[in-house]
């Protein structure tokens, strides 16, 4: 390809005529392929499934535009991002195994149905033999178990509860995001650093799979600092108006509360504590203070002046300064205006990583592709070193430790690094008894056709 | 034929033959040109599209002759898809004893919940089956989540017991070892078509659902609801207890949506617990009314609607827009896909609120409407205008302020 | 004993918000008899004048600072809004600050509007068609604003926060005799609760002691006989439908401060609104009050940890289950009219 070609429109053009090429896709028939949707013209199909309409919608959005910038900067377009900096040097720019890049999207609408029907087409109609995204762990989960099904690799984005690689866990689905034990482990230190040893906490959890094994987290590893947990309840989801589950907090003794709840509960309940005035309030001679241990950029837009002084924890922030975080926020930040969320970083990461497991292993086949990222170490993506563990398929590195800014300067500087917590602390045992114990199996990988 | 007048027996024919060729149908555009975008016929969907018209079809047996606007339908998708799935995880991966089950356990909550909420009519009737299906939706999502595995969604686990699973039986839903997913793919120049198993299997139920509802709708039964919808008093003072008859029709119409359910289940194991909330029942409701409620037909073309935009217009991206205007001057075509963008991808809501209003101001019988008028158009010269079957029309129920 | 008056007093909040929201519906739905699944819009589009009154007052110019930098290391760009710049740093302050009171005085004209408009350019057409047919065009409507409310402000909620003189909350307990900390009432939620008192009064005594009033009574229960004698019951019913979207609008404005507006509020409320509407029973402006404060009571009972460690999950379902047993019992619901809705 010329250089004078490389404009979105050239390349689109490439792109339509590659397309006309390309053989066409034909699912679960055993004839011809060697496993499900092998690309057989000059591209190959990935597939994009965020959410699109429905509470989640803009953070669907922020996966997005990460995507397309992954699949730009395999095609050679750009300035490579994250591609100068990762320790794999198996990606040059020229597509994956030569193959161009395309890719198509979907909406989730986070429901596991619409999830699933939206993948389906993508693997049915398009030919994909990727698909990522998601930002729910019931809807990643679900998809989760269809690419198993149906042979193809399923790249989770956003999931936070530790069902995805944990009872859940699947031979063709890969999580680089972290989990609900990952952010108690890392958040425990902190906590009794800043608020010692001697606290009672008071629960608010999301009544669904997700609050629940991240409050089992937090629970486990809060009580192992010595702190006692006063209540816990379960509030339901979407409930908006969180008033009456927490006022009766002050009176319970505690003086601690952790809203284990995400996206539109956790900007109302937090709102609503503050506008209750629990952060003024002394009980059992201390401050009260509060918790959300998941954090996102966009919660965190949305909660706006209230998260000052709450901590919580993330998978990564766009203020680190390694180099692959510079470089990440940099193609990201010239081309859309702004920083990248946690979700869309670990959307773009995982899009690199398919890429460059492909490449090494030579083929599209997801055993062999599962094969190159179990075990696979690397380092240069923004977390540090991160392992890809192959008992469970669950990336391991460093967890940040977030506070809402005091001072703010910026829209997006509303949240600060606290500390980066080290990969060996948040380590556990690939049959810890909260990932399903030891009955949990990835089973065998599934290359379809 | 079939118990049917000549006109039914040609309608049914027509559905039949609509049905089989579907793969065809929907498949308009070659492969390669960019209009496959708007292509709708891979297996997921056309299933769907089976699967909803058997949903809709129910519903417009309980609506569409009793007046009876039951807004938690859903309900019943959502218990025939966790009957359904339990049945792989207890016995196998056959779909026969789930879609048995499915329809009896649906059928046993439509006999309760109708058994109450008939208690009562018009508004105060689809409050109560709204207030059914909402509680149905909450308890499974949270403390149900034992039985329903709340928000991941019900789905078969390798330890599961699956008792009449043999060392070699199918590892995927099937029929007596015909696997759901299995395709027969047909390459005729540039086009493509898929022809699936599981689809065939759907289409060939939803055949029988709607000679059944045909039946229901000619028989003397349809009959006697029809007039629970004109003038519900005027037949109690009669002497004549309508209860029976409508709770008989709300319990077939709870079977049929429990049916859609394991449906659902059969072609892909898994049952959500969204499957239960408000907007889906709400979206059957939709559906019978766009396509035209009252009519045979009807329900299947709004199923059919809105699970099309569904499916196809929100996959359509900004890089699908420009590679269909490619060819216009640069400028030109950054301003084409501007004024495209809002109404595609994430916006496809947008686009079927606003068909939604266009559908309803301008034809009010709903698309079956539309298609007449265009059948009228084509035949003006042969025939008058009267000749349409009046028992395919919504009547207009009487409006309350006045 | 603290423990339920304190959620009583959490119910009192919950159910005017209720009431409030029921009340504008019933005017609409119960009375005119349109199936408005575009009420929970008109709920949103109140919610978001706070916060296009809030985006308005902090429209400003932007001056780089070389001392500060932006994510991608160039200077960084500081906004100062005009009326920071016209008033001064503090006044300005004072006036973004309370920008949810201020929109108040916008939302009542705008809602009108919108609510006239609606019925002028659409649901007037739809008067004598089928509910079926109602229930489809008000959804598409709502749909199409909910989208482009998603199109101009995103999906993420947007915080629209109370004056800081509200902040915090007000120790009830501490009056009647409690410990302190024990009867804790937010005070956004207290202005809330009287706002919609008055709300409510207001349009009663509208409906109750004024001849337009009158007029619209007599129409809801005899449309034609008014129209005979020689009244233009038309243009009544019009301006009806403005204020009810206005009550719709004020419920929402007022509401953001405990809520953060985002463009599914609308439809997550629709439901329950329908809900309160039906269980006060049909055409009954009392009993649509009624219900809002009866389920918004029970619901905050049902929340507290004594009864969901007897029944788990009750808190979810409270409302339904109550619906369905008033309902039962009562066949027109609370204080419903005859013949409303009911074939």
């Amino acid at each position: 390809m010329s250089k004078s070609n490389l404009t979105r429109r050239g390349v689109l053009k490439t792109g339509a005529v590659a397309g006309a090429g390309v053989a066409l896709p034909t699912i679960f028939t055993s004839s011809a392929h060697a496993f499900t949707n092998e690309p057989t013209g000059s591209s190959v199909k990935i597939g994009f499934n965020v959410p699109q309409t429905g509470p989640y919608a803009e953070e669907g959005l922020d996966e997005l535009r990460a995507q397309e910038l992954a699949v730009e900067h395999l095609n050679g377009m750009g300035d490579g991002g994250m591609l100068n900096t990762f320790s794999s040097k198996a990606l040059d720019g020229t597509g994956i195994l030569g193959k161009k890049v395309e890719f198509v999207t979907g909406d989730t609408a986070t429901k596991s149905d619409v999830a699933r029907a939206s993948a389906r087409s993508m693997i049915e109609k398009d030919g994909v033999t990727m698909i990522n995204g998601g930002s729910s762990s019931g809807v990643a989960i679900a998809v989760q178990g269809l690419c198993q099904e149906a042979g193809i690799i399923f790249m989770a984005g956003l999931t936070h509860s530790n069902d995805t690689t944990g009872k859940d866990r699947k031979a063709n689905g890969f999580r680089h995001f972290f989990n609900g034990y990952m952010s108690g482990a890392a958040l425990a230190p902190v906590l009794e650093k800043e608020y010692g040893s001697d606290r009672r906490a008071y629960h608010l959890t999301a009544d669904y799979t997700w609050g629940w094994t991240q409050q089992e987290s937090i629970q486990a590893s809060t009580e192992a600092l010595g702190w006692q947990t006063a209540e816990t309840v379960l509030t339901p989801v979407g409930a908006g108006d969180f008033q009456s589950y927490i006022t009766p907090v002050l009176n319970s003794g505690a003086d601690v509360l952790v809203l284990n709840h995400y996206g539109g509960d956790m900007v109302n309940s937090l709102t609503q504590s503050i506008a209750a005035g629990l952060r003024d309030k002394q009980v059992n001679g201390k401050n009260f203070e509060i918790i959300v241990p998941l954090y996102s950029e966009l919660m965190a837009a949305g909660a706006g002046e209230n998260i000052k002084g709450v901590f919580g924890s993330m998978n990564w922030n766009w203020q680190l300064t390694d180099e692959g975080t510079k470089a990440f926020v940099k193609s990201f930040g010239e081309k859309y205006g702004r920083p990248p969320s946690n979700s869309a970083h670990t959307c773009y990461v995982q899009t690199l990583l398919y890429a460059d497991a492909v490449t090494r292993a030579g083929s599209f086949a997801p055993c062999a592709v599962a094969e190159a990222l179990e075990d696979f170490e690397f380092d240069g993506l923004g977390n540090g070193p991160t392992l890809y563990r192959g008992e469970d398929h669950q990336c391991f590195k460093d967890v940040l430790v977030m506070k809402g800014a005091d001072n703010p300067t910026t829209q997006y500087d509303t949240l600060e690094i606290v500390e980066v917590t080290p990969v060996e602390q948040v380590t556990y045992a690939p049959d810890h008894p909260m990932f399903g114990g030891t009955e949990a199996s990835l089973g065998a990988c599934n290359n379809g056709a | 034929m079939f118990g049917l007048n000549k006109k039914d027996t040609k309608f049914l024919y027509i559905v039949v033959a609509l049905t089989l060729l579907t793969p065809i149908l929907l498949q308009p555009f070659p492969e390669a040109s960019p209009l496959a975008q708007f292509n709708a016929g891979y297996p997921d969907l056309m299933q769907r599209f089976a699967i909803f018209g058997i949903f809709a079809i129910g519903f417009n047996l309980l609506f569409g002759l009793t007046g009876y606007l039951s807004f938690g339908h859903a309900a019943f998708l959502g218990i025939g898809s966790y009957a359904t799935v339990w049945m792989y995880k207890l016995l196998s991966f056959n779909v026969l004893p789930g879609l048995i089950l499915a329809v009896i356990c649906s059928g046993l909550f439509a006999l309760l919940i109708g058994y109450i909420s008939l208690r009562r009519s018009g508004i105060y009737f689809s409050i109560l089956t709204l207030a059914f299906a909402e509680m149905a939706y909450r308890l499974a999502y949270s403390v149900l989540t034992p039985i329903t595995n709340g928000e991941t969604g019900l789905q078969v686990y390798s330890n599961d017991p699956q008792i009449l699973m043999g060392e070699n039986s199918s590892t995927v839903t099937n029929f007596f070892g015909l696997e759901m997913s299995a395709n027969y793919i047909l390459n005729v120049g540039g086009w493509q078509f898929t022809f699936n198993f599981g689809y065939y299997f759907c289409a060939i139920i939803a055949i029988l659902a709607f000679y059944l509802s045909v039946r229901i709708f000619r028989s003397p039964f349809g009959m006697m609801l029809r007039a629970v919808k004109s003038n519900q008093q005027r037949m109690n003072y009669t002497g004549l207890n309508s209860r029976p008859y409508t709770l008989a029709v709300f319990v077939i119409s709870g079977m049929y949506a429990g049916l859609a359910g394991g449906l659902l289940a059969s072609m892909d194991p898994l049952a959500g617990a969204e499957r239960m909330f408000w907007t889906e029942s709400g979206a059957v409701v939709l559906m019978t009314i766009l396509g035209g409620a009252g009519t045979l037909m009807g329900p299947i073309l709004g199923a059919g609607f809105i699970k099309y935009f569904e499916n196809i217009f929100s996959k359509i991206n900004d890089n699908v827009l420009h590679s269909w205007f490619s060819f216009l001057p640069d400028g030109l075509e950054d301003f084409v896909v501007f004024i495209i963008h809002p109404f595609v991808g994430k916006g496809w809501h947008l686009t079927l609120g606003l068909l939604f209003m266009l559908v309803v101001i301008f034809l009010p019988g709903g698309l079956v409407e539309g298609g007449q008028r265009i059948a009228k158009l084509f035949k003006r010269k042969k025939t008058t205008p009267d000749d349409k079957d009046p028992e395919h029309h919504p009547k207009p129920a009487p409006h309350v302020a006045e | 004993m603290d423990a339920i008056f304190l959620q009583f007093l959490n119910g009192l909040d919950k159910g005017s918000a209720y009431a409030l929201i029921a009340l504008g519906l019933t005017l609409i739905f119960g009375t005119l008899g349109v199936v408005n699944f575009a009420h929970g819009a008109l709920f949103m589009i109140g919610a978001f004048c706070a916060v296009t009154v809030q985006k308005l007052l902090n429209v400003g110019f932007e001056k780089a600072d070389p001392e500060k930098l932006d994510f991608l290391g160039k200077p960084l760009m500081v906004k100062t809004p005009y009326v920071e710049a016209w008033f001064g740093p503090e006044t300005g302050q004072a006036i973004i600050d309370w920008s949810v009171p201020l929109a108040i005085i916008v939302t009542i004209p705008v809602m009108i509007f919108v609510g006239v408009a609606m019925e002028r350019g659409l649901i007037r057409h739809f008067y004598k068609r089928p509910h079926a047919d109602q229930i489809l065009v008000t959804f598409g409507l709502a749909i199409v604003l909910q989208e482009i409310v998603k199109y101009y402000f995103g999906a993420n909620p947007i915080q629209t926060p109370p004056p800081e003189a509200f902040l915090g909350s007000f120790d009830f307990g501490v009056l009647l005799g409690f410990d302190p900390n024990v009867i804790i009432y937010p005070y956004w939620r207290l202005v809330y609760f009287i706002f919609a008192l008055i709300i409510i009064a207001a349009v009663f005594s509208f409906l109750q002691f004024t001849t337009f009033g009158m007029v619209v009574r007599a129409g809801m229960a005899d449309r034609e006989t008014v129209g005979l004698l020689g009244i233009d019951i038309d243009k009544r019913f019009t301006l009806m439908f403005g204020l009810a979207a206005a009550v719709a609008g004020l419920a929402g404005v007022m509401y953001g401060p405990i809520l953060a507006p985002n463009y599914h509020m609308g439809m997550d409320f629709l439901v329950l609104s329908f809900v309160v509407v039906v269980v006060g029973g049909m055409g009954s402006l009392p009993g649509a009050v009624l219900a809002g404060f009866l389920l918004g009571i029970l619901q905050s009972f049902a929340s507290m940890n004594e009864v969901k460690s007897i029944l788990p999950g009750i808190d979810q379902i409270i409302i339904y289950l109550i619906a369905i047993v008033i309902l039962l019992t009562r066949p027109r619901g609370l204080m419903g009219r005859k013949g409303v809705m009911e074939e």
